[in-house]
C-alpha cells in the first residue's frame, strides 16, 4: 500500500520535471552521484568491515601465529577447524553450554519480550481505559533509560528474593521491552483500521480472536522488526549477567568469552587468545545470519510511521 | 591503541571497584569491633568427623588445577562433594565475593583469594578464624611470608597456596646478541637498559605501563613499608625511604622512554615475550611455568637470575600468590576446613598443584631434592628451582597490605598511571596516589595518619 503511494509521487515529480527542461532530473530513486557521499560511505564500509576481517583472518591462527605475526594477514599455518574444535571442546565443552544458554535467554527472553510488547503495544493503540495516558508516559520515559542503569538495582532487588545466580535473573528482566511496545504502538496505528476491528465485532469475534486472527498478521512485519530488536539486545547482553551471575554454568557466550580473556592474566595465566577470537567468531555468526535474512523486516520496521498518509 | 586499552581496562577496574565499594562502606565502620572479639569456634576433632559425615561444598577459584584437585579430594573422600566454580579470575571474583557476602547468601564455602586482598576481607568479617580447628598448627608447614600474609595475631583466616618470590626471568639470547651482562644491582640493570635500547630501539629491558601489583612488591624489595594497619588505624606513606628508592631508580627507565609501554596480561604483552621485544620480565617465581606453558617460541631462549638488588644482597619480595579462605556464610565450615586442611596441605593435593606448573608455599616442596634438581628444557637444562627456591628465603620481612588494597589499587592507574603516561616523576604519582587513598580510607571510617 504505502509503496504504491510513494511510486505514483516519484512519477509525478519526475513529470514536472522533465517538463521544465532539457537537464536530466533527480529523484529519489535517481538520486544525484556525489562523489563525496560515495568515498565517505566506502569510509564507513571499511570502518565497519575490518574488525570482522581481522576476526576471520585471526581466527584461522594458532595463539604462536596470533602472538608473531600481522593481524590482518593470514599465519603461517591455517588452524580454523583445529581451533573450532578446541573452542567447543575446551573445558569439557562449556562454550557449547554458553550457546545453549545464550539461546536459552533469546528464546524465552527475546521470545517474551516480543509476545508482551506486542500484546501491551496493541492495547495501548486500540483500546481507551482509564490511566492509558499515564501509563504511556511511563513507557515512553522507560525508553529513555539504559538498561545498564538499571542492573545494579535488579542486582539487589533479585538478591532479596533469592533469584540471582539463576536463569530467571536474566530472562525475567530482558522480559520488558518498553522500545519494542513503543514500535507496535506506532505500528498498530498505521497498519491496523479500526473499521476493520469494528467489522470483526460485528461479525461476532471476541477481541482474543479477532487479535490472534487478524491483527497478528497485520502486525508482522512489526513484530519481527521487535523480535529482531530484543534477539540482538539479548544475544549481546552483557552488563547484567556480568553482576547477576557467579556460576559459569549459566553464563551467556558474552559474559564466557571475557573469562576465557581474563585467564590471562595473574598468578595462574592461562591465555587461550586464540579460543577467544574462534568463540567470538562463532558468536557473531547466528545473529549475522538472522539480520541477513530478516532485514527487509527491519527496515520496513524503522520507518513505520515516518510517512504520513 | 595501547594507551586506550589500558583506559578502558581502567575504567572496568574502576566500574568493578565500586561495586564492591558499597560492601565494604559497612565493613570499615564496624572494623573495629568485630573480628577480634569472639572466640573461634570448632576444635580439630570436628575435621575428621565432618570428612566422615561427607557433606556438599561450594569452591570458588580460578587456579587451573582446581578441579582436577577436587576430583582427587572427592576420590579419597568419597562422602564430599565439591561443587568447583570459576567465578572470575581476581578483582572479579572478589566483586562477586562482596556482592554475595553483602546480599547475605550465594558465597561459596571455600573461596581463593590473593594475598593482597585478604585483609579486606577479613576486615569485613568475612572469613572464618581457623585456629578453633587447629590449623594453626599448620604454621610450620609454610614459608614465613606467606604465613604472615594469612594470619592475624593469633588468627589464622587461611590456607597459603602458593608463593611468588620475585626473580628475574631474562632472555639470554638477547642478552648474547647484544652482549649483555646479567645485572646484579639496578644499577647494573638500568645500564643493560640503556645500551639495550641504544642498539635496537625496537627492543626493551622490560615491559612496564603501570602496574601496582608490580610496583608494590619491588617498593617491598627496597625497603618501603608504606602501609602499617593496627585495627582501624592506618598509616600510609608513599614517600618513606625505601618507597622512594624504587622511584628514583624506576626513574631513571622510565623518563628516558627504556621501559616498553606494554600493559602487563594484555595481548600485545604475550606477543612481546614471544617476539623477543622485551629481555627481562621483573616477576614472581610462578612465572617461568606459565611462560613455559604459553609461550613456545620462547624455549631454550629463557633464564632465571636472582632479582637485581639495591646493595648486592639477595633480599626480595613476594609478587602475588593466593591463599584459600573459609567463608563466615559457610553452612558447614568443619567440612570446609577440613577440605581446605587437605588442599593446600596434603602431599597429594600440592603434587596435582605443582604439576600444573604452579610454584609452592609449603617448605617440604621447596626444599625436596627432587624439586630442586629439576631441570626443565625450556630453561636451558638450568636447575631453575635452585634460583626460585632461593629467593623464597630472601623474602624481606614486615611488608603489610592496606586493609582497602583492592581499591587502592584500582586508582593507581589514575594516580601513578599519569606518571607512566606522561614519562615523569613517579614520586609526583605516588603522591597522587597516596592523597586519594587516604581520603578513601577515612570516608571508610578508619583514621588514616600520613
Amino acid at each position: 500500500m504505502s509503496t504504491g503511494l510513494r511510486t505514483i509521487n516519484v512519477k509525478a515529480r519526475t513529470g514536472t520535471a522533465r517538463t521544465g527542461g532539457a537537464r536530466r532530473p533527480f529523484s529519489v530513486t535517481r538520486p544525484r552521484k556525489s562523489v563525496a557521499m560515495t568515498l565517505l560511505m566506502v569510509l564507513f564500509l571499511v570502518y565497519a568491515l575490518v574488525p570482522i576481517i581481522w576476526l576471520v583472518v585471526n581466527a584461522t591462527k594458532t595463539q604462536g601465529d596470533l602472538f608473531s605475526t600481522f593481524g590482518l594477514s593470514f599465519g603461517h599455518s591455517f588452524a580454523l577447524w583445529d581451533n573450532v574444535v578446541a573452542t567447543l571442546t575446551h573445558d569439557d565443552g562449556i562454550f557449547l553450554r554458553w550457546l545453549g544458554n545464550t539461546l536459552l535467554y533469546v528464546v524465552v527472553g527475546a521470545g517474551g519480550a516480543t509476545f508482551l510488547a506486542t500484546l501491551a503495544g496493541y492495547g495501548l493503540a486500540k483500546f481507551r481505559f482509564p490511566g492509558r495516558g499515564a501509563y504511556f508516559a511511563v513507557v515512553l520515559g522507560a525508553v529513555a533509560v539504559p538498561g545498564t542503569a538499571l542492573a545494579v538495582p535488579t542486582f539487589l532487588l533479585f538478591s532479596q528474593i533469592g533469584l540471582t545466580n539463576t536463569p530467571w535473573s536474566i530472562i525475567i528482566p530482558s522480559l520488558i521491552s518498553p522500545f519494542g511496545l513503543y514500535l507496535i504502538w506506532v505500528y498498530t496505528i498505521d497498519s491496523v483500521p479500526t473499521e476493520l476491528l469494528e467489522a470483526a465485532r460485528l461479525d461476532g469475534a471476541g477481541e482474543m480472536r479477532t487479535f490472534f486472527t487478524i491483527s497478528i498478521r497485520l502486525l508482522a512485519p512489526g513484530i519481527v522488526t521487535v523480535a529482531l530488536f530484543s534477539v540482538v539486545a539479548t544475544w549481546n547482553n552483557y552488563f547484567l549477567p556480568l553482576i547477576m551471575l557467579t556460576d559459569p554454568d549459566w553464563y551467556p557466550l558474552t559474559v564466557g568469552l571475557n573469562q576465557w580473556s581474563a585467564q590471562a592474566a595473574g598468578v595462574a595465566a592461562e591465555p587461550i587468545f586464540n579460543l577467544v577470537v574462534t568463540g567470538s567468531l562463532i558468536t557473531i555468526v547466528p545473529i549475522v545470519v538472522i539480520f541477513l535474512l530478516l532485514q527487509r523486516f527491519w527496515q520496513s520496521g524503522l520507518s513505520a510511521g515516518s510517512v504520513k498518509q | 591503541m595501547t594507551r586506550s586499552v589500558r583506559t578502558t581496562r581502567t575504567k572496568a577496574a574502576a566500574a568493578l571497584a565500586a561495586a564492591a565499594i558499597t560492601a565494604l562502606t559497612f565493613a570499615g565502620c564496624s572494623a573495629g569491633a568485630a573480628p577480634a572479639a569472639e572466640a573461634p569456634a570448632g576444635s580439630p576433632a570436628d575435621l575428621d568427623a565432618a570428612l566422615e559425615e561427607g557433606g556438599d561444598l561450594t569452591y570458588w577459584t580460578w587456579t587451573p588445577s582446581g578441579e582436577a584437585q577436587a576430583d582427587a579430594f572427592m576420590e579419597e573422600y568419597p562422602n564430599v562433594t565439591v561443587d568447583v566454580v570459576n567465578a572470575g579470575t581476581a578483582t572479579d571474583e572478589y566483586t562477586k565475593l562482596q556482592n554475595a557476602i553483602k546480599a547475605g547468601s550465594g558465597a561459596p564455602d571455600v573461596a581463593q583469594i590473593e594475598y593482597y586482598a585478604l585483609q579486606q576481607f577479613v576486615l569485613s568479617d568475612s572469613l572464618l578464624d581457623l585456629s578453633g580447628y587447629g590449623l594453626g598448627d599448620l604454621e610450620d608447614q609454610y614459608t614465613p611470608s606467606t604465613w604472615s600474609a594469612v594470619t592475624a595475631d593469633d588468627a589464622v583466616y587461611g590456607l597459603p597456596q602458593d608463593s611468588g618470590p620475585m626473580v628475574l626471568l631474562y632472555n639470554k639470547e638477547i642478552f648474547d646478541e647484544h652482549d649483555l651482562e646479567v645485572p646484579a644491582t639496578w644499577d647494573d640493570y638500568v645500564a643493560a637498559g640503556e645500551k639495550l635500547h641504544a642498539a635496537d630501539p625496537e627492543k626493551y629491558i622490560t615491559t612496564d605501563a603501570g602496574d601496582p601489583g608490580f610496583a608494590q612488591p619491588l617498593i617491598w624489595q627496597a625497603g618501603g613499608r608504606p602501609y602499617q594497619t593496627d585495627g582501624t588505624n592506618v598509616t600510609v606513606d608513599l614517600q618513606d625511604e625505601g618507597t622512594k628508592l624504587w622511584a628514583d631508580t624506576w626513574n631513571q627507565l622510565l623518563e628516558p622512554g627504556l621501559l616498553a609501554d606494554i600493559p602487563t596480561w594484555s595481548d600485545d604483552w604475550w606477543k612481546a615475550l614471544s617476539d623477543g621485544t622485551v629481555a627481562t620480565i621483573v616477576t614472581g617465581a610462578w612465572m617461568p611455568g606459565i611462560l613455559e606453558g604459553s609461550v613456545p617460541d620462547g624455549a631454550g631462549k629463557w633464564r632465571v637470575a636472582p632479582l637485581p638488588s639495591y646493595d648486592g644482597s639477595a633480599t626480595t619480595a613476594e609478587n602475588g600468590g593466593s591463599a584459600q579462605s573459609v567463608i563466615k556464610q559457610s553452612k558447614n565450615p568443619a567440612l570446609a576446613a577440613a577440605f581446605l586442611r587437605w588442599l593446600n596441605s596434603s602431599e597429594e593435593s600440592v603434587d596435582v598443584f605443582l604439576d600444573n606448573g604452579g610454584f609452592p608455599a609449603t617448605t617440604a616442596h621447596l626444599t625436596s631434592p627432587e624439586f630442586l634438581a629439576e631441570e626443565p628444557e625450556y630453561f636451558g637444562g638450568q636447575k631453575i628451582n635452585e634460583v626460585l627456591v632461593d629467593a623464597s628465603e630472601n623474602v624481606a620481612p614486615g611488608w603489610q597490605y592496606l586493609p582497602f588494597q583492592v581499591y587502592a589499587n584500582s586508582v593507581f592507574p589514575d594516580t601513578v598511571g599519569a606518571a607512566y603516561t606522561d614519562k615523569s616523576d613517579l614520586n609526583a604519582g605516588l603522591q597522587a596516589w597516596q592523597e586519594q587513598v587516604v581520603t578513601y580510607g577515612s570516608s571508610q571510617g578508619f583514621s588514616v595518619n600520613e
